[in-house]
């Protein structure tokens, strides 16, 4: 078995790319863990999707505030400059492009941007929440994800066999080997863990990355 | 003029069976609680309204507020972007035995075709959903060389909603993120009741701090210190509580 970064590792991966002074929406779940890892000196501008900007963490248990919470609805915080908005105006951020970066889960992300990300089928109650609109409009669309599934298969496939969440929607794939790009609707590998081979790496991987240039290693904290 | 309601029951009075309603709130954040636990009590003790179609963005929490008016048999068909929470399971239960009806939305696509109902516009195209299984049957059309999907306006029959402050015009406050869905709602319902935490007289909300003008708004019923549903579910709250 492989080493491999875990979910917060991945989460600190990504956060090293958000810009000082980027508006960015955190899916709800694991993408949350970003807000943790901004580096030093700069500072993201969060957006949640039930209408709020520039909230800050969550507070100690028993002073939540139950009409401060986000998308996930945990409990947030205010900070200085924080802004209140209904929900037309926060879609209005959404799909207008007014977001720098959206980072969200997948379960399926294809080689030409497809991404699966909010049902496994028919069974259940299907819930879409905020995710297909997520995927239109932020100027950069993040996934983070292990890079196979539970049973070992590739989540970076050729084509998506669940059900859709958008349509070559998705730029960049924060994996927990690999960062990889997606451009001219082909995977193309940025960085990889150093233990890992670019052979061993592309027999995880359900399309043929393209590797324009030696990769760089993906070194990660121990956090 | 003076929109101000003397109760609760007479704030829920006129709504018929098989009537849409708009419910405001996201999770339990701008719910209003005692508006929908005011229509329960109406209908445990005339028989209606019932088969009601119910808009809101989630299909409630627990055993209290939307969770409980499903509970309790009188909403026919829900309309909602996520119906899922930490407590799904009266919501769940009906619709695997295909007891209630569920017409699954993008959160954006239904904000925006409450503001399309509210604002006179009958259909509009956005991208999200385009290639999805939610766009099935949809017309969808090419701008700037992009696919977008129609949808259609949404408009109700009522609408309650929970805001901070009203005046006797209908002018509203919010508080925190408790706006959400309200303000919208407000404009796509033909009446709209709304429950704030305390009634302030007429220019006591500054022109310039109105979010809600009272034009959007039927009636308002002062509710002090209103309910939180994360706090009743915490205390593990039922709605109407059950005789032992």
């Amino acid at each position: 078995m492989t080493a491999k970064l875990s979910p917060t590792q991945i989460a600190w991966r990504a956060a090293q790319d958000i810009a000082d002074g980027a508006y960015v929406n955190l899916g709800i779940g694991f993408p949350e863990m970003v807000a943790k890892f901004q580096p030093p000196g700069r500072q993201a501008i969060f957006h949640t999707e039930n209408g709020i900007l520039g909230f800050g963490e969550a507070p100690p248990a028993g002073q939540e505030d139950w009409d401060l919470i986000n998308a996930g609805k945990k409990a947030v915080t205010l900070k200085p400059g924080t802004a209140f908005f209904h929900h037309a105006d926060s879609f209005a951020m959404v799909r207008g492009g007014h977001l720098d970066v959206a980072i969200l889960g997948a379960y399926e992300v294809a080689e030409n941007g497809d991404l699966a990300n909010w049902s496994t089928g028919p069974k259940g109650v299907p819930a879409v929440g905020g995710a297909m609109d997520l995927v239109h409009g932020a100027k950069r669309v993040a996934v983070i994800t292990d890079h196979v599934t539970k049973d070992g298969k590739p989540k970076l496939v050729k084509h998506c066999t669940l059900p859709l969440t958008g349509v070559g929607c998705v730029t960049r794939v924060y994996s927990s080997l690999a960062v990889i790009d997606i451009e001219g609707g082909r995977f193309v590998l940025r960085e990889k863990l150093p233990s890992l081979s670019v052979d061993e790496l592309q027999s995880l991987t359900g399309a043929e990355m393209l590797v324009p240039a030696p990769p760089a290693d993906l070194i990660v904290p121990e956090l | 003029m003076d929109k101000t309601l003397p109760d609760l029951a007479t704030a829920v009075a006129g709504i018929e069976d098989g009537v849409t309603v708009m419910i405001g709130g996201f999770g339990g954040s701008g719910a209003p609680i005692e508006l929908i636990h005011a229509l329960i009590d109406r209908f445990l003790a005339t028989g209606h309204p019932r088969d009601l179609t119910v808009v809101n963005n989630n299909a409630g929490n627990g055993h209290v507020g939307l969770a409980a008016l499903i509970e309790t048999g009188m909403v026919r068909k829900l309309i909602c972007s996520f119906p899922r929470s930490a407590d799904p399971v009266v919501f769940t239960e009906r619709y695997l035995a295909g007891q209630i009806e569920l017409e699954l939305v993008p959160q954006g696509t239904l904000a925006e075709r409450i503001r399309a109902g509210g604002a006179g516009i009958p259909a509009f195209y956005t991208p999200t959903s385009y290639g999805t299984d939610l766009a099935r049957g949809k017309p969808v059309e090419v701008f700037e060389g992009r696919p977008y999907v129609q949808e259609r306006w949404l408009k109700a029959d009522y609408a309650l909603v929970k805001a901070h402050l009203g005046d006797r015009l209908g002018n509203l406050t919010y508080r925190m993120a408790a706006r959400n869905f309200n303000p919208l709602m407000c404009t796509a319902a033909a009446t709209t009741i709304v429950q704030v935490s305390r009634i302030v007289d007429a220019g006591a909300i500054g022109p310039e701090a109105v979010i809600t003008p009272g034009i959007f708004v039927q009636g308002v019923i002062e509710v002090p210190n209103p309910a939180q549903e994360e706090d009743l579910n915490r205390a593990q709250a039922r709605y109407p509580e059950v005789a032992q």
